[in-house]
C-alpha cells in the first residue's frame, strides 16, 4: 500500500501530474490531504454537494435560522415570485434586482436596459440619455441596412443633442416621435 | 372602425386579405399602489377610483364608457371577452376591476387586469402606426396626471417582467389558411420564433388557431424602443407575412384551383345546409369561404359579412342574439341558424 509522502499512515489521495514531460506523484494521507486543503467526498457537507435545497425553518432553534429576502415594499419573498410568475409592487424590482436581472434578460432576449418612451415627470434629462442611447443604435442598425438617408437624418439629430445642454433645446418625448408606419 | 364594423368609407382596411385585425396595447401601473396580485381590495378600488377619474375625462378620449365588472352579468363579460375588448381573465377573475371603452369600441382600457392599466387600441386591418398614436395620446394624458411606476433601467414597471420596458404589446391577427393548406405554416411559425415573436390562436394567450387565425405579436419589450419595434413589424414583419400567404394563395389557386374549389363550396355548401354546428366547425368553415372569397375564386359573397359572422357565432353573442342562455344542441342549433340566414 502507498505511504503518504509526509508521515507512515496509508495514502487516501493520489494525484498524478506531468508537465513538460516530467511526471510528479503525491500521495497524501487523510490529514495531510486536508491540510493541502484537499476535502474527502465523505466529509463535505451536504449543502455544498447538493445544488438545490431548501433549509427547513424553525423558530425555537436559532442555529439554522434562515434570512429570506423580502419585498420592503410589498413582502413578496422571490420564492414566491418563482412561483407565481408576477411580482408584487414597482420596489421588487430593486428588492430583487440581482436575482432578477439574469432572468430579464433571458426572457426579453438580451434586452437588459429600457430605451424607450419615459415618464415626462421623470426629468428631461432621462428622456435626453435615453433618447440619445436609441438613435445610436437605430444609426448602426440604419447603416448596417445600407440606408444611409436615414442613417444621414439620424447623424443630423444626434449632432444636434450633442449640443450644450443649457442650450434651452426641448427633448421630445416619444409622443412627438412619428413612427415610419 | 371597430374590428367587426362594416367599411364606411368604401376602402377595404390595408392587407385585409390576410390581416384580420391589429392591435397595440401598453401595460402600466401606478406607482402609489401595490401591483394587482399583492393589492387588497381596498387598494384595488383606490387604482379603480383613480383611473375611472381620469378615463372618464373627454380630454382623454371622447364619449368613454365605463363598465364595472364586478356588477356585470356573466354574458355581457363574455361578449366583451368575445369582441376582443377585454381578456379572458378580466372576464373570469372575481377581485375588483373594469374596462373603458370608447363608444366605437376601437379603444378599451381594461383596469386592474394583471397590471394596473392595459391601454388597448384595435381595429380592422393592418393599422398598427395609427394604432400606436392613438395609445400613446392616451398614455401621455393619464401620465400627464398620474405617476408611473417607472425605473431608468427597467423602464415602465410592469407585474410580469416580459413585459417590462416599454410595456408595449403589437399584435395583428392573421388569416394564414393559403399556408395552412400548402403545409407551409409550420416554416412561418419556425420563422417567427426565430425573430422573437410569438404565434397564438384566435383569443390570445393559451387558445388555439381555430379557423387558421393566427395572432402574431412581439415577446421583447425590453431594450428596444417603442418606435423600431413598430417599424420592424410595420416594415418587415406584416408585408412579409402577407407576402407568403398570398404566394401560398397565389400558388393554389393556379396549381391546384379544383382542390381549392372543392374546399371552399363545399364549406359554403356546409354552411348553407347545416342545423347543427358546433363553434369550432363553424369557424374551420368559414375560414374555407373567407380563403375563396379573398382568392376570387367565390363570386357573391360578402366579405363583411364573413368577417362579422365570425363574431356573431360565439357563444355570448348568440344568446344575446336570441336572448336565451342556450346550451349544447340548442346552441349550435341557433349558431347554424344566424349562418345560413346570412349565407343565403
Amino acid at each position: 500500500m502507498q505511504k503518504c509522502d509526509h508521515c507512515n499512515k496509508s495514502a487516501v489521495v493520489h494525484e498524478v501530474t506531468v508537465r513538460n514531460g516530467v511526471k510528479k506523484e503525491v500521495h497524501l494521507c487523510e490529514v495531510h490531504a486536508r491540510e493541502a486543503g484537499i476535502v474527502m467526498p465523505g466529509q463535505q457537507p451536504i449543502n455544498q454537494l447538493l445544488t438545490q435545497f431548501v433549509i427547513s425553518q424553525s423558530s425555537k432553534t436559532a442555529a439554522t435560522r434562515t434570512v429570506i429576502k423580502a419585498c420592503p415594499g410589498c413582502g413578496l419573498s422571490f420564492a414566491q415570485f418563482r412561483q407565481i410568475g408576477r411580482l408584487g409592487c414597482a420596489q421588487c424590482y430593486s428588492a430583487f434586482e440581482a436575482e432578477l436581472s439574469h432572468l430579464i434578460e433571458r426572457a426579453q432576449g438580451g434586452g437588459s436596459q429600457h430605451c424607450g418612451k419615459a415618464p415626462e415627470r421623470s426629468g428631461a434629462s432621462l428622456d435626453r440619455e435615453l433618447l440619445i442611447q436609441r438613435l445610436a443604435r437605430e444609426l448602426d442598425q440604419a447603416v448596417a441596412a445600407e440606408q444611409y438617408e436615414r442613417a444621414a437624418q439620424l447623424r443630423d439629430r444626434l449632432t444636434s443633442l450633442d449640443a450644450p445642454k443649457d442650450a434651452g433645446a426641448t427633448m421630445p418625448r416619444a409622443s412627438a416621435e412619428k413612427p415610419s408606419a | 372602425m371597430s374590428v367587426y364594423s362594416r367599411s364606411t368609407d368604401g376602402k377595404p382596411p390595408p392587407h385585409e386579405d390576410v390581416v384580420i385585425s391589429s392591435r397595440v396595447r401598453l401595460a402600466r401601473n401606478f406607482a402609489a399602489h401595490p401591483f394587482v396580485s399583492r393589492a387588497n381590495p381596498k387598494q384595488c378600488e383606490q387604482v379603480l377610483d383613480a383611473a375611472k377619474r381620469v378615463l372618464l375625462d373627454p380630454a382623454i378620449a371622447a364619449g368613454m364608457i365605463w363598465v364595472d365588472l364586478n356588477q356585470s352579468t356573466l354574458r355581457d363579460r363574455r361578449l366583451l371577452f368575445e369582441r376582443h375588448l377585454i381578456s379572458k381573465h378580466l372576464a373570469e377573475t372575481e377581485h375588483r376591476r373594469a374596462v373603458a371603452i370608447s363608444g366605437d369600441e376601437t379603444l378599451s382600457v381594461m383596469v386592474n387586469e394583471e397590471d394596473h392599466l392595459r391601454v388597448q387600441a384595435l381595429e380592422r386591418g393592418s393599422r398598427l402606426g395609427e394604432l400606436f398614436q392613438r395609445v400613446n395620446s392616451v398614455d401621455n394624458a393619464i401620465e400627464a396626471r398620474l405617476d408611473y411606476a417607472f425605473s431608468p433601467r427597467w423602464g415602465y414597471l410592469t407585474a410580469c417582467p416580459t413585459n417590462l420596458g416599454t410595456g408595449i404589446r403589437l399584435s395583428v391577427m392573421m388569416h394564414l389558411s393559403g399556408l395552412k393548406m400548402t403545409n407551409e405554416i409550420e416554416k412561418v411559425r419556425k420563422a417567427a420564433k426565430d425573430l422573437n415573436l410569438a404565434v397564438r390562436g384566435y383569443h390570445g394567450e393559451g387558445s388555439e388557431s381555430a379557423g387558421d387565425f393566427y395572432q402574431i405579436s412581439n415577446q421583447v419589450t425590453l431594450g428596444r424602443s417603442e418606435e423600431e419595434i413598430l417599424r420592424e413589424f410595420v416594415e418587415d414583419i406584416v408585408p412579409r407575412i402577407v407576402e407568403y400567404e398570398r404566394c401560398a394563395r397565389k400558388k393554389l389557386a393556379t396549381k391546384d384551383t379544383t382542390k381549392v374549389d372543392d374546399v371552399v363550396f363545399r364549406a359554403l355548401a356546409t354552411l348553407r345546409a347545416a342545423r347543427l354546428l358546433g363553434h369550432e366547425e363553424a369557424m374551420k368553415l368559414l375560414s374555407r369561404v373567407r380563403l375563396g372569397v379573398c382568392a376570387g375564386r367565390m363570386q357573391n359573397i360578402d366579405l363583411d359579412a364573413i368577417n362579422e359572422l365570425f363574431l356573431l357565432i360565439q357563444p355570448a353573442h348568440l344568446k344575446l342574439h336570441t336572448a336565451a342562455e342556450l346550451e349544447g344542441e340548442a346552441l349550435r342549433e341557433a349558431r347554424a341558424a344566424v349562418v345560413r340566414k346570412r349565407l343565403d
